[in-house]
């Protein structure tokens, strides 16, 4: 695993692409420290990681498309998954590669806090405590770009896919407005929910009978607690895909100033549940 | 010792492996011969673990390949098709990267390295950057990585391919040199390139094993087939009569040619019966425009296997041979090129 990682890391710094994301960010960063917190004098750091919201958007997916895309694309998987080495731990190196290359200018905003105070009041724990989440943030960032990236051979498709889905992400708390909020409004969307979800399942499993009798059941089951309890989806829709909202728990930090905990949390299961996803599908590709 | 068991895959429709079992036994170099697209690769790949087979099992050394992989994967150097190498790392740095991967002790991998630049000749390219490398230099880079660690079994697909006729000679040698400790397996298109460096040789074709024996044996098995091919002028009656009296001869098979008057014929024997034939037929002053022997070489048991597949039950019934002269040379004419091709590259570099 330290093998996978090392080589992972130093490729970033060998191929420029280190580097540039690094100083992408950082320059950004200075730009709306500068504004923000030196010219207009807010005296919260978190102004600045909310414009970096944008930032991290464009520079994440250049930094993880070619974490599988390439190696797939150059055959070079072929020296990975035929080596002793488990997929696990060959998706772990490689995600923590690129955690470690992020985690490098987030280590350089952790100095702004600090030139704030110098400078005036400052309010530290606020500061720092959004500076986690935000890194916390990036991290679930590059596990939806490293998922991304491990379905495809292209590079170009990996990164404008990444954009894509964070893109979405950050319109989504405006999006569920659109959403209906009656009863069976919310029942036909969990029955289109469930049906993609099954469709996702015989993708992966091929298997007629499992998905046949998973959709039955599901559908079933919506409707039966509709009729017996209608008000209970009333709005439902709406709670329910609101949460995927990821860019709401950082809001929570850098606008509320309230220390999310469970947001954090939640931002770590996230990241688990994608390095599974894309664990599995360098499996599959071996499979089909 | 490595055992595959009934082993498929299925592409969709598509069986580029179908239901193939055979066992290999240590310490032997073994050939993986067939057309292109007979299934060598996928096999490879589904030895080696980079692909999940349909069906079966591969065990290595007794480890299943899927249920221990780790283990499995420790007894195994892998040189596929195209070197899997990272075009922005040196090739130190490429064989030091290899040698974490697989696991060599920290104490034992300066060492380990040294062994395999030596044998691949790579001296003098170590600082250099895998991307200004030449396709054959990549190619012992990815040789000297399969043998790094020096695992007891080798698999190397088309280790000659793109390679000049130098550098072939020289990875035939190194190849050669591992035999000699390890278990080697290699696929080719090129049959001249099995027989000279293997022990073993396996036809693959359409993802079936069509054979598996020594190139000694194949060569033998075919014996039957020998015989001579005679043009003569005269009657068909006179001719047989002839013919007839020379004891040794098993079958004689009789045809106008084009010439007017002039017949074809096709004697199977085992013994040189040359001089017979001649005095047989000069004594009775019919004359013979032609007379030549045919030989069984490896790749008329090649071609008859990977043209005649269909018809094949089991290994022996596979060397049984058809008569149909005009048919086997259009299956030669359309499948052999690329074995000819290999065979004359070579030709040139010996």
């Amino acid at each position: 695993m330290a093998a996978v990682y090392k080589r992972e890391l130093k490729s970033y710094f060998q191929s420029m692409t280190g580097y540039v994301f690094i100083a992408f960010l950082v320059l950004f960063a200075g730009i709306y420290f500068m504004a923000y917190n030196m010219m207009s004098g807010y005296p919260y750091f978190s102004y600045t990681l909310s414009g970096m919201v944008t930032i991290i958007m464009i520079g994440i997916p250049v930094l993880t498309m070619r974490s599988f895309a390439d190696d797939r694309k150059t055959k070079t998987d072929q020296l990975l998954l035929t080596s002793p080495v488990s997929v696990v731990k060959i998706v772990m190196a490689k995600y923590l590669s690129m955690v470690t290359v992020f985690a490098i200018p987030v280590l350089i905003f952790c100095l702004c806090p600090l030139i704030i105070k110098m400078n005036g009041t400052a309010h530290l724990l606020v500061d720092y405590s959004s500076i986690l989440a935000f890194f916390l943030m990036g991290c679930v960032y590059i596990s939806i770009g490293m998922f991304i990236s491990s379905l495809t051979e292209s590079q170009i498709i990996a990164v404008v896919g990444t954009f894509g889905v964070l893109l979405l992400l950050i319109l989504w708390p405006s999006l569920v407005n659109f959403l209906p909020t009656s009863a069976i409004g919310s029942l036909i969307g969990f029955l289109f929910l469930w049906t993609l979800a099954v469709m996702i399942v015989h993708r992966i499993t091929s298997h007629n009978l499992l998905a046949v009798v998973l959709e039955a059941v599901g559908a079933i089951a919506m409707v039966a607690a509709y009729f017996i309890n209608k008000n209970m989806f009333d709005r439902l829709l709406v709670k329910a895909v609101e949460k995927i909202a990821i860019t709401d728990v950082f809001q929570n930090f850098i606008g509320n100033y309230i220390f999310d905990l469970g947001g954090l949390i939640y931002y770590i299961t996230i990241i688990f549940l994608l390095i599974f996803l894309t664990i599995q599908s360098v499996e599959k590709s071996r499979w089909s | 010792m490595i055992e595959v068991k009934n082993l498929v895959k299925d592409y969709g429709g598509h069986l580029a492996v179908d239901h193939l079992s055979f066992t290999i036994e240590d310490g032997q170099i073994y050939g993986f011969l067939g057309p292109n697209g007979a299934g060598k690769s996928t096999t490879m790949n589904i030895m080696t673990g980079y692909l999940g087979a349909t069906e079966g099992d591969v065990l290595i050394n007794g480890h299943n390949i899927l249920e221990e992989p780790e283990e499995a994967k420790k007894c195994i150097g892998y040189l596929p098709e195209m070197p899997p190498l990272y075009v922005d790392m040196t090739v130190a740095e490429q064989l030091e990267f290899a040698a974490e991967l697989k696991q060599i002790p920290k104490k034992d991998r300066e060492n380990a390295i040294l062994e395999v630049v030596e044998l691949a000749k790579l001296g003098s390219v170590l600082p250099r950057l895998i991307r200004n490398l030449s396709k054959g230099y990549r190619q012992r880079v990815g040789l000297a990585q399969a043998v790094l660690g020096m695992p007891p079994v080798i698999i190397l697909d088309e280790p000659t391919v793109g390679l000049d006729p130098k550098q072939i000679i020289e990875i035939r040698d190194t190849i050669r040199q591992l035999g000699k400790k390890h278990t080697v397996i290699l696929s080719s298109h090129i049959l001249s390139e099995v027989s000279a460096v293997c022990d073993h040789i396996m036809i693959i074709n359409k993802g079936r094993l069509v054979a598996s024996d020594t190139p000694d044996n194949l060569e033998r098995q075919m014996a039957g087939e020998a015989g001579m091919e005679l043009l003569v002028k005269g009657e068909e009656a006179k001719i047989r009569e002839i013919i007839k009296s020379i004891p040794e001869v098993q079958d004689v098979k009789l045809t106008l040619s084009e010439e007017e008057g002039v017949w074809k014929a096709v004697l199977q024997n085992t013994e040189d019966i040359r001089e017979k034939v001649f005095y047989g037929f000069a004594d009775e002053r019919v004359p013979i425009l032609s007379m030549q022997t045919t030989k069984a070489s490896l790749e008329k048991v090649f071609l008859e296997l990977t043209t005649h597949v269909d018809e094949v039950v089991g290994e022996d019934s596979c060397l049984e041979v058809d008569e149909d002269d005009a048919y086997k040379e259009d299956a030669e004419n359309a499948e052999s090129e690329s074995i000819r091709e290999g065979e004359s590259t070579d030709g040139s570099s010996l």
